[in-house]
Parts: C-alpha cells; sequence; structure tokens
C-alpha cells in the first residue's frame, strides 16, 4: 500500500483555539486537556460522496421556496472552492443557512423580537461543478442581538457548511459582508489572530455577477485543506 | 501556488435550519452486508449538562473495510446502498443515536491493520471549530495494537470505547470537560 500523503496542519493563527473566553459559550463547551495528534489515515482522507438527485434546482435559490417572494434585499452570494494547493473542488456539499432581513431565524430557540417572513426558511444547498463554482439566490440577513456581552449584535452574516474530498477538510464556517461596523465588535470575527485570515471571511461586492435591476452580487471564495506534497516515489 | 485554509466558525445554535434536512441515524438499510450495531451517547458539557444543540457526525468503512470514497482505492467490495456517513441532531437530552453496521479494518499508517472504529466529528454552539474522535468496539482484541489508539494516554483510552448497554445498544458519551473527558484528536 502505498503511503499517504497527509493533509497539511494549520497555519500558525489562522484557525480559532476551542478556548475563546470573550465568546462566552466556549468556557463550559471547549475540551480543557491536551489533544492527541491524529495521523491521517485512510480513515482520515476519506469522506462521503454526495449525488446531485439529493440536490433540487430550488435548493439554491431562497427566494422561490415558498408561494410569495421574501422581504428585503435580494442578493447573489456567489464563488469557487479551492483546495491549499489551488486546485479547484467539484462535487462539493454546500449547505447555508441564515436569519431573515430583520435579522430572526426560522427556529424555535430564536425569541429576538423581529418579525419571521412566511416567505423565507433561511437554508439553501448547492454541489460544486466542475471548476469548484457555486451560486446561490438569497436576501440580506440582518444583524441581530445576542447575550454573549452587554449589547452585543452579530454582524450580517450567512452560515457555510461545506465537505471535502477528505473529512478532515470538513468546515463549517461564517461568510459577512464587507464594510459591516459591528465587525470589529464581534468575538466570533475577531477569533483569529490573523488579521489576513479573518479578512477572507469578508465577502467582496461583485460586479459580474450583479443582476441588473434585479440583485447585488457578492463573491466568497472558500478554501478547504490541501494535500502534503505527494511524497516522492521510490526508486527500484 | 499555496493558499490558506479559510477560518473555521462555530455552528452556532440555528444549525436544525441548515442541516436538518440531511439527518441520516440509519446508515444501513436492509441488505446491507454486516453485523447491525446501535450506537447511542449523549453530549454533556463542564457541569455535566446536556447539549441539545449538537451535530455529531460519523463517518465508517463498510463491513469489508472500504470507504465509500474514491480515495479508497484498496481492493475491497464496495456495498450498494452503504455510504457510511450519519448526522445525528442531539435532541433535549443531549442524545445522538445512530443504527449501522460495525465496519471492517482499514489500514493504518504503517499498513497495518486499524481496528474497527468510526470517525466522528462533532459541532456545537461554543465550539469554533469541530471537535473530531474516534468511537472502537467493546471485546474487539484488535483494539490491543491499534495504532491511533496506542497514541492516547492508557488512562484515557476508556473514553473512546463504546459500552455494551441494554438492549444490544452500544453507548458512547461525548464529555467535553471534566474528569472522564472525551479524547478529542487534532485532526
Amino acid at each position: 500500500m502505498k503511503a499517504i500523503p497527509p493533509y497539511r496542519r494549520p497555519y500558525v493563527n489562522t484557525q480559532p483555539e476551542y478556548l475563546f473566553p470573550n465568546y462566552a459559550s466556549t468556557v463550559k463547551r471547549a475540551p480543557r486537556e491536551p489533544l492527541v495528534v491524529l495521523p491521517h489515515t485512510l480513515s482520515e482522507v476519506t469522506a462521503p460522496v454526495f449525488g446531485f438527485g439529493e440536490i433540487k434546482p430550488t435548493d439554491s435559490d431562497l427566494t422561490r421556496q415558498h408561494n410569495g417572494e421574501p422581504l428585503g434585499e435580494r442578493i447573489v452570494v456567489s464563488g469557487r472552492v479551492l483546495d491549499e494547493n489551488g486546485r479547484p473542488l467539484p462535487n462539493i456539499l454546500i449547505e447555508i443557512w441564515q436569519a431573515n432581513a430583520a435579522g430572526r431565524y426560522n427556529h424555535r430557540v430564536d425569541q429576538h423580537d423581529a418579525p419571521l417572513d412566511p416567505n423565507f426558511t433561511g437554508a439553501g444547498r448547492f454541489l460544486t461543478d466542475k471548476d469548484g463554482r457555486y451560486r446561490f439566490m438569497t436576501i440580506r440577513p440582518g444583524e441581530y442581538p445576542w447575550r454573549n456581552h452587554h449589547n452585543a449584535w452579530r454582524p450580517a452574516h450567512i452560515h457555510f457548511s461545506l465537505f471535502g474530498q477528505a473529512i478532515v477538510q470538513r468546515l463549517i464556517t461564517q461568510m459577512y459582508f464587507p464594510g459591516d461596523p459591528l465587525l470589529d465588535y464581534d468575538p466570533m470575527f475577531t477569533c483569529v489572530a490573523d488579521e489576513k485570515a479573518r479578512n477572507r471571511l469578508v465577502s467582496v461586492f461583485d460586479w459580474e455577477t450583479t443582476m441588473p435591476e434585479h440583485a447585488l452580487g457578492y463573491r466568497f471564495d472558500i478554501v478547504l485543506r490541501g494535500r502534503e506534497a505527494t511524497p516522492m516515489e521510490k526508486r527500484p | 501556488m499555496s493558499l490558506r485554509a479559510s477560518t473555521s466558525q462555530t455552528i452556532g445554535p440555528f444549525l436544525r435550519i441548515g442541516l436538518e434536512w440531511m439527518q441520516i441515524e440509519d446508515l444501513a438499510p436492509q441488505g446491507v452486508a454486516g453485523e447491525r450495531v446501535r450506537i447511542e451517547g449523549r453530549v454533556l458539557d463542564a457541569d455535566g449538562k446536556p447539549v441539545n444543540d449538537a451535530a455529531v457526525e460519523l463517518w465508517q468503512a463498510n463491513s469489508h473495510g472500504k470507504y465509500a470514497s474514491p480515495e479508497d482505492s484498496q481492493d475491497k467490495p464496495l456495498d450498494s446502498g452503504f455510504r457510511g456517513y450519519g448526522r445525528s441532531l442531539t435532541d433535549d437530552s443531549g442524545t445522538f443515536r445512530f443504527r449501522t453496521v460495525k465496519p471492517g479494518r482499514v489500514p493504518g499508517p504503517d499498513g497495518r491493520l486499524q481496528a474497527p472504529h468510526l470517525l466522528m466529528t462533532i459541532f456545537m454552539r461554543g465550539l469554533l471549530k469541530q471537535l473530531v474522535t474516534r468511537v472502537y468496539f467493546p471485546d474487539e482484541p484488535s483494539n490491543a495494537d491499534d495504532p491511533v489508539l496506542s497514541l492516547v494516554p492508557a488512562e484515557r483510552r476508556a473514553s473512546l470505547i463504546a459500552k455494551k448497554a441494554g438492549d444490544g445498544i452500544l453507548e458512547w458519551n461525548v464529555n467535553l470537560q471534566g474528569r472522564n473527558e472525551t479524547v478529542f484528536f487534532e485532526f
């Protein structure tokens, strides 16, 4: 059996630590014992494959999942999924979820005093194409308060969940919007020290995908872990 | 070309909106080969309180020790109808549950076979990135020389081995902190 090239370990300060007391919920949930370094065996470098039969066209248009149109500003969110070696990743399942335009989630535990929208669920799914591209039509989510600290507000964001070709590439992250004044106050956004890493969570306004008289475009590229260079084959 | 992987962010409390559509607690419909197993457990925080907003995801080989993934080039049979992926969202008691088949053995880092195991990925509010851990099976002689279990301090290995509970259920709990903190891996 050939040696399995492992996936790269995170670059310094670009991934959060488990314990980050500014985000209060980490205190009772972050593990305290040292982690054990897991070698990347066949179990870690494989991952489930999802099929196009599992995804409907309306799954990627969050404005067309009910009889009426949701309130709020329509936006197009699109981008590419690459690995750290710059390889586009096709057939990657992306799942997204978000608040409505008023900053309210369609979820029983969201008690924020803002209206629900009967025409907006806030969930979408997409399988990346052969070039790793994806595209969602949705509405711009609202900001909302949370109880982490006094007068805490989450910046507008969309949750993204991605599978890779290896289970160790699995990623859940959040996409933010350019120029949001709440970003600097948000312990989730500020959870990593590396400023460039933080800023890669902020989408960019995209003229190319903006639809005339219909919707602004935002581009959000996502990078999953890449493999270390393949070990040199031993000469006979 | 060298890029940096995107930064992980918490799944937050509203995960059900996006992830509940693909909850897969029964991985092995009729006809899938292998010994049937049920794995159940609870996710508990530092105070022993149930975590009712976690996503527990399972990844495993089939009963022949083959992953349903193009990255697995072993010459072993695939089992149609068995993907080997499960997702259970915890309920108010912090409970997750899976019905599946016991996986076969797969090669480890040095080519030796690993003991049968499930790879678990756990997300929740309060975690800025996922936890990764493994579940091994009780009464399994191959646990003794498993190349990954042997990396874990001996006194902590029990947290990775499911226990026999009643009704043929294997119980495996996730203790986020405390005296019996589950072993988590840097992945």
